[in-house]
């Protein structure tokens, strides 16, 4: 194959062939798709990508990431792309294995072996289903107590939460809108904690604070802190971005509370 | 006492988002224990102080050092634990009243709990930055002396 010809662009100082090239961009730009869906930040990406292709001794690369889409070129090869990004949910495992990942590039890993490495990515264990709904549901139940609630309350708190949960994610996979599985899952929410009081089972009748409590698993805390964090570093459209994100679900749970305090 | 309670209380709890945002099984403790101190110091000030804005940014700080911390030792992204114990200071119940204010068509309330929430999570956000950029000169200061 014929080396690409790039004329007014500065050469790097050593030629690499066209398949090392292509193998280091294939590298860099999974890593980076991975990072993003497991809802890394946009800086670390950026600066990610860059290192890995710099490990490989390619200089002069340009990244562009946005919470939606990753632009990346090797400029000295004329070589870029671009990936779409649908969905994403944090996963901490998979930015601690790319991370991992990316320290063993600097060190030296063959490109051969990172490709290896970056194709069993996908396999990297995930917890099931029910034990992210307990976890919700305690998660709920202790911030129940940390908000000033009575103990007498945890049980509803860990029912809320434990089935906001199971609602939204059993809901995500008929549907992409995120909007409508958290606007179904805080109205469930809500419509739980007020039977339980107009049951009259609670001692106090802390309407509010239990739904606190048990709307915090969709609650996008995260995402606000993340948006504010990404606009100071200078990735303003990443901050937006995330920030309307962020909005748009802050809405759907109030107005699927809101529906029920109409009712 | 009652602050051990609170300190446990934040402990599971972010422990179990940390389960729901798939942490491996060997940086959970770590990540409870960052949740823990975060929401240990913003209960400290709030009952100090009562400025629920400092006590997020205090909280925040303290908590990001932890982290770069145990990040450090670890050889873990920082963010694994940032992720998870920011969760306890998150204002889910400020933004949670100004929706309710906004249904219930009290416009006035509904716009003073917003505007908390944005304060309150720009604290935590610029608490965040302040421990990492201090981290950075820390280690460039250090890194040059080393060198000279």
């Amino acid at each position: 194959m014929n080396e690409v010809e790039v004329v007014e662009v500065p050469r790097a100082e050593e030629e690499y062939s066209e398949s090392f090239v292509r193998s280091v961009f294939f590298v860099s730009i999974n890593a980076g798709k991975v990072l993003l869906e497991s809802g890394a930040e946009t800086y670390r990406i950026e600066d990610t990508m860059t290192r890995i292709a710099s490990a490989y001794g390619i200089a002069n690369t340009q990244v562009f990431v946005t919470p939606t889409v990753i632009i990346f070129s090797i400029n000295d090869y004329s070589l870029t792309q671009t990936v779409r990004i649908d969905e994403r949910f944090n996963n901490l495992a998979r930015v601690i294995e790319i991370n991992g990942l990316s320290r063993e590039i600097s060190n030296g890993l063959p490109i051969k072996k990172a490709i290896e490495r970056l194709e069993t990515i996908h396999e990297t264990p995930s917890l099931p289903l029910w034990i992210m709904i307990i976890a919700a549901g305690l998660a709920s139940a202790m911030f129940l107590i940390m908000f000033n609630g009575v103990p007498s309350d945890m049980l509803i708190a860990f029912i809320g939460g434990a089935g906001a949960l199971l609602i939204n994610e059993s809901m995500l996979r008929y549907t992409r809108i995120k909007f409508f599985t958290e606007f179904f899952a805080s109205f469930y929410v809500a419509i739980t904690a007020t039977i339980y009081i107009a049951i009259g089972f609670s001692l106090t009748e802390m309407l509010n604070t239990i739904i606190i409590a048990s709307v915090m698993p969709l609650v996008p805390g995260v995402l606000i802190t993340n948006a504010v964090r990404e606009m100071i570093r200078g990735h303003l459209m990443a901050g937006a971005t995330k920030g309307i994100e962020a909005m748009l679900t802050a809405v759907a749970i109030g107005v699927g509370v809101g529906v029920v305090f109409i009712i | 006492m009652e602050y051990i309670l609170q300190f446990l209380l934040a402990f599971g709890a972010t422990i179990g988002f940390g389960v729901m945002f798939n942490a491996p099984k060997n940086v959970l403790i770590y990540c409870g224990l960052a949740g823990g101190v975060g929401w240990i110091i913003y209960t400290v000030v709030m009952n100090t102080i009562d400025q629920n804005i400092i006590a997020a940014f205090l909280g925040s700080f303290v908590l990001t050092i932890i982290s770069l911390l145990f990040a450090r030792r670890l050889k873990t992204p920082v963010i694994v634990f940032i992720v998870c114990g920011i969760i306890p200071l998150v204002p889910g119940g400020l933004a949670y009243q100004a929706m309710r204010h906004i249904v219930t068509n009290d416009y006035q309330l509904a716009i003073e709990f917003i505007f908390q929430v944005g304060l309150v999570s720009g604290a935590i956000a610029i608490g965040i930055i302040f421990a990492e950029t201090l981290n950075q000169v820390y280690y460039g200061i250090k890194g040059k002396l080393v060198r000279s």
